[in-house]
């Protein structure tokens, strides 16, 4: 079937054929969806945030029916929780990790810690904040943040990716 | 040992038990008198100071001895007191399973001062005199591998010495450059505040309600 040469009303008559429908989108907006709702977290559970992140994944909130899976290898994932408090020894593991996930990558920074230090801000061995390692994308406030909070902040990058995602970078 | 007062918020043993303490302080007293230098029981906890040199044996004697039996080392920590000769108190915690006591050993050394080590006889003591040593600066002899255990690699000084500030000397940071983490001086865009809550009207309001207390527990009698 040559599209070119073919009217509009004949082309929607040759789908309408078997009478199913179709939909006019652009490409971008298609991936946008797709990706806002396969975000799968890399697991990276440093402090007591990382238990209210598996309370997110648990029965009550979870996670997964928003397509949201914890994967365990940074290859595979989309998003990194950085869930507790980042210590100066972690730091070059956690960029190395960052570094390893493939585009498009996004970093979620949950709890006060992983923020701007918080109660550690003024300690000799912790981070002032993830956003001094990599780039951040949420924040997520609380000390630590509810499961519920973070599921927000999770719908927040969804609504992030949607509108502001591209194709191309 | 007479209970003073009513408000207690320390774990009292039974008077079979108070007595067994007595025996076993009475028990050190006499068998280590060389190595003690004072032995006291506060709020039924027995609370030993032994000399310095000492230390290895006296642990070694309590632990293999049938009637103290000390086989479980609890925790190596040490005290900070800047102004002390002996800066620096070296705390063992040990536990008798087999008769249901607990030892507090203290040892205070000076600056440079090193310990032995009594990872020959518990082998927990590794990792603790590693943290010791990383914390406080404290070197002990004899050690197996005695490096760092907590922070950073490369970390300069030890941060629960009373003179090692709290916000350290070096922070890290992405370098987008080198394509690296790499450490930097200290710098704060805020300045540390220490809170001081004693304002001039809350001043001695601590003593007034203890005072109170007090009365309300005479009133009751």
């Amino acid at each position: 079937m040559k599209i070119d040469n073919m009217s509009q009303d004949a082309i929607l008559q040759s789908y309408n054929k078997d009478n199913s429908g179709f939909l006019v989108s652009q490409v971008d907006s298609v991936v946008n969806l797709i990706r806002s709702n396969s975000i799968w977290p890399l697991t990276f559970g440093l402090a007591c945030c990382a238990i209210e992140m598996m309370h997110g994944y648990m029965a009550r909130y979870d996670l997964d029916r928003l397509g949201s899976m914890p994967r365990h290898s940074p290859r595979q994932a989309d998003l990194i929780i950085v869930a507790g408090t980042l210590t100066n020894k972690m730091a070059p593991a956690y960029r190395r990790v960052y570094d390893q996930m493939a585009e498009p990558r996004y970093v979620m920074s949950m709890g006060s810690c992983a923020n701007s230090g918080g109660y550690y801000h003024y300690s000799y061995s912790v981070v002032r904040g993830c956003d001094r390692i990599t780039p951040v994308d949420i924040y997520v406030p609380g000390c630590p943040p509810t499961a519920e909070a973070m599921l927000y902040g999770l719908l927040q990058l969804q609504k992030k990716i949607r509108r502001r995602g591209k194709l191309w970078r | 040992m007479e209970i003073k007062d009513n408000l207690v918020s320390y774990y009292v043993p039974s008077e079979k038990k108070q007595l067994e303490l007595q025996e076993i302080l009475s028990f050190i007293q006499k068998e280590c008198k060389n190595s003690l230098i004072s032995i006291d029981l506060t709020n039924f906890e027995l609370s030993v100071i032994i000399k310095k040199d000492k230390l290895y044996t006296f642990i070694e004697f309590i632990k293999n001895n049938k009637v103290l039996m000390f086989k479980q080392l609890i925790d190596i920590t040490a005290v900070d007191y800047p102004d002390r000769n002996n800066r620096f108190t070296v705390v063992y915690n040990l536990l008798s399973l087999a008769h249901n006591f607990r030892i507090r050993v203290k040892v205070e050394i000076e600056e440079n001062q090193m310990l032995e080590s009594i990872v020959a006889l518990y082998p927990a003591a590794n990792f603790l005199e590693r943290e010791v040593w990383d914390l406080f600066g404290i070197k002990f002899t004899n050690h197996p591998d005695l490096r760092r255990i907590l922070t950073d690699v490369g970390f300069e000084g030890h941060p629960l010495r009373k003179d090692f500030p709290v916000t350290g000397f070096m922070e890290v940071i992405y370098d987008e450059e080198q394509e690296a983490v790499v450490y930097k001086p200290v710098e704060l865009i805020q300045a540390y505040r220490d809170f001081d809550y004693q304002n001039p009207w809350m001043a001695g309001l601590e003593e007034l309600a203890l005072s109170e207390i007090k009365n309300k527990s005479e009133e009751n009698k």
